[in-house]
């Protein structure tokens, strides 16, 4: 079978420095990968240029056969490819209803005409689009919040909302940017069985970052090592965690 | 699902409100006005108060809704003002049903401005918050200069352009002068009322207010909170951007119209379409509260009726003016007003509780 994304020797420069260098990357459907690394490893640079913020310099990146090197960030997301940032970024000022409704933009359609008229197309589309989003938002128990600014929203379920946005796009890939930061270890338990779901519910494909040992070595299958912008170690998860390489770059002893 | 329906009622019921104010505020002034017990101060100070209105609310859908600070807004208005009353005039004698001729008016100062919009805007809406105001300010002035410098006149053989004076027409006999340069256009139709300019003003709310709320709005609203974030979910922020900046043009041209055609002598000069009237209709947004739309409303009615009616106190105007904006400006910011408000006056108005 082949792999859902595919990355081949991906690299960019920032004037002298060498942020990512020779990056390889394959993933299987409904696969749980892990992208590790020491701080300044190079992970959220891998993550902008899968989604089309920073152009690379080298490689290819195949999604679904589909060669999406390059192409602008809106056009990444209409192929499949939806993410979460380290730092969270909602639309603060919309409801929580709204933030995923944004997130559906692209797969419910209606002109602006319509729109301002409100003809019977912008009635039926946004019935439909209310309905999707309250789904999404029953399946992260945020569904009570909806009326809610999303600004007003505890930390925990910020991030959440984040997923549930991402995923109103109907991605074939997800991305998490660090998904525990700033979470307890309680909330982070939670966050753990909240992606299993994710994976099984939507049969989603999911590559995060991370640097919460536990939810990594808890839940990812695979591991991809990253230290100075180089590939460091690449496997199972296990035998990456024992790889003496590894602790010495990165778990430190 | 209820928690839904009681959402979508609360914006429709808090939308009906604001067209039931501008309705209600119409009755009565009419009424006040068709019983004489109103000054003719006051009674022409009608048409220009609707102008504000769309001004106000157009720069909002630009300053509060897209969230960029747009300097030149005076400048579509310029545009709408000078085409419509180009084609009113060359049309006077052509179309003589006054409010057919006005509305054909209005779709060409609408369109020419909307034109203008996403010319200036395809450049310009690359630069974000403060670069943005100075180079929308320089368009702004750019279109009025440019206007000042237009001459046009008509003679049996067809239209004459120049930019230098009446002289360089090179006009038949019979030619006559259309546009004068600096002295503007003479002889519009004086097709403006008020029951036009609440029309109007209807119709930008209506415009506004739905687009806000639909799709597009939605758009528009999620690259203003988080640009980065908007493009990650597949938002086209330049069509968008574009959008906004369009239809705000487009409503400033409206507005433009409706000057035009209040008044018999249309020239082009700072108070009117320059930097000046420009800061006027920012200072009405930013004082109803960005983004809100009966605000923009409520603080250009008060701002254009107050110096009018302080007018009997001479020196102390203006310091009684700059002493309402601060008012206003704390009732509008202050954390202390807003609790008081929300406390008091909030009705049919979303709570913003937080959680836990």
């Amino acid at each position: 079978m082949a792999a859902l994304l595919d990355v081949k020797n991906l690299g960019i420069s920032f004037g002298g420095l060498r942020a990512v260098n020779g990056f390889d990357i394959s993933i299987e459907k409904e696969q749980l990968y892990g992208l590790i690394g020491p701080n300044g490893a190079g992970k959220t640079t891998v993550f902008n240029l899968l989604t089309g913020v920073y152009k690379p310099d080298t490689g290819k990146v195949i999604l679904d056969g589909q060669d999406i090197t390059g192409k602008k960030t809106i056009d990444i997301s209409k192929a499949g490819v939806a993410r979460t940032f380290q730092n969270i970024r909602l639309f603060t000022k919309l409801s929580v209803l709204d933030n995923v409704k944004v997130g559906l933009h692209n797969k419910h359609h209606y002109s602006t005409i319509e729109g301002i008229l409100r003809l019977p197309g912008y009635r039926r589309v946004e019935k439909e689009m209310n309905e999707r989003a309250m789904e999404l938002l029953k399946v992260f128990d945020l569904d009570g919040h909806a009326d809610y600014l999303a600004s007003n929203l505890p930390y925990g379920q910020q991030r959440k909302l984040e997923i549930a946005r991402a995923l109103a796009t109907e991605p074939k890939l997800l991305l998490l940017d660090e998904p525990a930061a700033g979470m307890n270890p309680n909330e982070t338990g939670e966050l753990m069985e909240m992606i299993q779901l994710v994976r099984e519910k939507f049969h989603m494909t999911i590559l995060l970052i991370e640097h919460d040992m536990k939810l990594v070595s808890g839940i990812c299958e695979k591991l991809t090592v990253l230290n100075f912008g180089e590939v460091l170690a690449q496997g199972d998860t296990s035998s990456v965690l024992n790889d003496p390489q590894v602790i010495t770059a990165y778990l430190g002893e | 699902m209820r928690d839904m329906l009681k959402k979508m009622n609360k914006t429709t019921k808090s939308n009906l409100i604001t067209y039931g104010i501008v309705i209600v505020a119409f009755a009565v002034m009419q009424t006040l006005i068709s019983t004489g017990s109103i000054s003719s101060l006051l009674e022409g100070l009608m048409v220009p108060l609707c102008i504000y209105i769309i001004l106000a609310v157009s720069l909002n859908l630009v300053v509060g809704i897209l969230g960029e600070l747009s300097l030149g807004h005076a400048g579509f208005m310029c545009v709408g003002a000078f085409t419509s009353a180009f084609f009113s005039k060359c049309m006077r004698d052509v179309i003589t049903i006054a409010p057919l001729r006005f509305i054909l008016a209005l779709l060409i100062g609408m369109a020419v401005a909307a034109v203008f919009g996403i010319i200036i805007g395809i450049p310009v809406l690359r630069l974000r918050g403060d670069y943005l105001a100075i180079v929308t300010l320089a368009f702004g002035e750019i279109i009025k200069n440019l206007v000042n410098v237009l001459f046009i006149g008509k003679d049996s053989s067809g239209f004459h352009f120049s930019t230098k004076d009446v002289m360089d027409l090179n006009m038949e006999a019979d030619g006559t002068v259309l546009v004068n340069g600096p002295q503007g256009i003479t002889g519009t139709p004086k097709d403006s009322t008020f029951l036009i300019g609440v029309i109007l003003i209807l119709i930008t709310l209506f415009i506004v207010i739905n687009m806000v709320n639909s799709r597009d709005g939605r758009a528009i609203m999620a690259i203003r909170d988080n640009r980065i974030a908007a493009e990650s979910v597949g938002i086209n922020v330049t069509k968008y951007k574009l959008m906004a900046f369009t239809v705000s043009a487009a409503l400033a041209g409206a507005a433009g119209v409706l000057y035009a055609h209040n008044l018999s002598t249309l020239t082009a000069n700072t108070n009117n379409f320059g930097y000046n009237m420009s800061i006027n209709i920012l200072v009405f947004v930013v004082l109803g509260g960005i983004g809100s739309i009966r605000g923009s409303m409520i603080a250009a009615v008060i701002l254009t009726l107050l110096p009018e009616l302080l007018r009997g106190l001479s020196d102390y105007r203006m310091l009684i003016y700059a002493i309402v904006l601060i008012l206003m400006m704390l009732f509008n910011w202050s954390p202390k007003a807003i609790e008081w408000r929300e406390k008091y006056l909030s009705f049919g108005k979303k709570k913003k509780e937080a959680v836990k």
